[in-house]
């Protein structure tokens, strides 16, 4: 019979307070075996407090051949930066 | 991972072009990016065999973890084993992300089609050789690994910035072993050269042939995945590496090893090339054994791989129902 484990990607959160990190992939029957192979694999020195697995087939990504389409509305909308504007002189706390 | 949107088709030579310009502006190239063909097979031939050498390197040193001098000693060997098995299923998973699937990989190392570094196929005789291996070996495989931090392949530069992290506990380990053997009794240090003896050879091989026989070299340099030569690589671990054996007191095998005052460089006698490409082409003294144990754990493990397939099926048609 074929080894047919789904993959998954393993997300990290290294301690409270900060996000869950993409730290790479793995295979694993279901979940609760890439959430314990997830440990093994990547929190053998205390790396992290928890831990998200997500298939990966449930990841839908933007498709790097029209990323320039995709991005360009942000690009030219400097105005969304604080340092777009002039800060006339004296004035604090601005 | 699927992409959400299909792009649409371009013409290939201003795909080229773009990947050209990429890698000339240092960016990293991802898995879903547009790469050429040779760089694919290319990547996906290096990182599988590179992940086969961490899973078949386990298998020298896995032989002592049982007879390990202490408890301390055991702990430390199963973790840094346990490790290189995690180093295996990291580079198999940026393998993976170049298109092709682990299983199949794995089933060409299990016909006999891919290498794996053939350092592997020597035996270990004594618990020095462990730390032979850790120093040597691993002290190696670090220099050979750290530049691949930088290279163009996003996957793969991740997966060996996380392999670094833990490879330099794996040199330390081993030459700590060599060190302990070095200040013991008479024939503890015997041990101790005796295994520098048989592991300094196939160490300075494991760079791979002299930069004017290798077939690889240029290509995989213009395309950043290779950021030194085989030889330029070689010379840094002699250079590291014989002042250690200073320190141990332990004699390097090479009679006509020197330092050159010139270059700042120690110089090196001949290399026996030939019994490199017999290791390489099979014929090392533990190759077949090294393919067979993998077969048989891999055989061996079928049922549990099924075994928890047909569990997890089971479970989500319960819960579907
Ligand atoms: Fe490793
Ligand atoms: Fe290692």
């Amino acid at each position: 019979m074929k080894n047919d484990w789904p993959q998954w990607e393993i997300f990290v959160r290294s301690e409270a307070g900060l996000a869950h990190k993409h730290v790479g992939s793995l295979h694993a029957a279901d979940e609760r075996m890439a959430l314990e192979s997830a440990r093994d694999l990547y929190t053998r020195r205390n790396e992290g407090v928890s831990i998200w697995v997500v298939r990966s087939e449930h990841v839908h990504a933007t498709d790097p051949a029209q990323s320039e389409e995709f991005f360009e509305p942000s690009e030219d909308k400097a105005y969304r930066h604080p340092t777009f504007y002039h800060v006339p002189e004296g004035v604090k706390h601005l | 991972m699927s992409d959400g949107i299909e792009g649409r088709p371009e013409p290939d030579d201003a795909r080229q072009q773009c990947f050209e310009s990429r890698l000339d502006r240092a960016l990293k190239i991802e898995p879903p990016d547009w790469m050429p063909d040779a760089y694919r097979k290319t990547l996906t031939r290096q990182i599988s065999q590179h992940a086969h050498s961490e899973i078949v390197g386990m298998l020298p040193e896995g032989n002592w973890i049982t007879r390990a001098p202490s408890l301390h000693r055991k702990l430390i060997l199963l973790a840094k084993v346990q490790d290189e098995a995690g180093h295996g299923l990291y580079l198999y998973s940026a393998a993976e992300s170049l298109g092709t699937p682990r299983d199949e990989l794995v089933a060409a190392l299990h016909a006999g089609k891919a290498k794996y570094s053939s350092i592997f196929n020597y035996p270990t005789l004594t618990w020095a050789d462990v730390g032979a291996i850790g120093w040597l070996v691993d002290g190696a495989a670090i220099i050979n690994q750290i530049p691949i931090t930088r290279c163009s392949y996003g996957p793969y530069a991740r997966a060996m910035v996380r392999i670094c992290k833990e490879e330099s506990f794996h040199q330390r380990q081993g030459f700590d072993i060599m060190w302990t053997l070095a200040h013991g009794t008479p024939p503890q240090r015997a041990m101790a050269q005796d295994a520098l003896d048989r592991w300094w050879w196939p160490s300075v091989m494991m760079f791979g042939p002299p930069d004017a026989a290798s077939v690889h070299n240029e290509q995989s340099l213009r395309w950043k995945i290779k950021l030194f030569t085989n030889d330029e690589l070689r010379q840094k671990f002699i250079d590291q590496t014989v002042p250690q054996a200073e320190r141990l007191r332990l004699t390097i095998p090479d009679p006509q090893l020197r330092w050159n005052e010139e270059t700042q460089h120690y110089e090196i006698g001949p290399v026996d090339w030939d019994e490199f490409y017999r290791v390489v082409g099979g014929d090392g003294p533990c190759n077949r054994e090294r393919l067979s144990a993998r077969v048989d754990a891999w055989n061996d493990g079928a049922w549990v791989r099924d075994a928890a397939a047909e569990h997890a099926r089971k479970r989500a048609g319960s819960e579907a129902a």
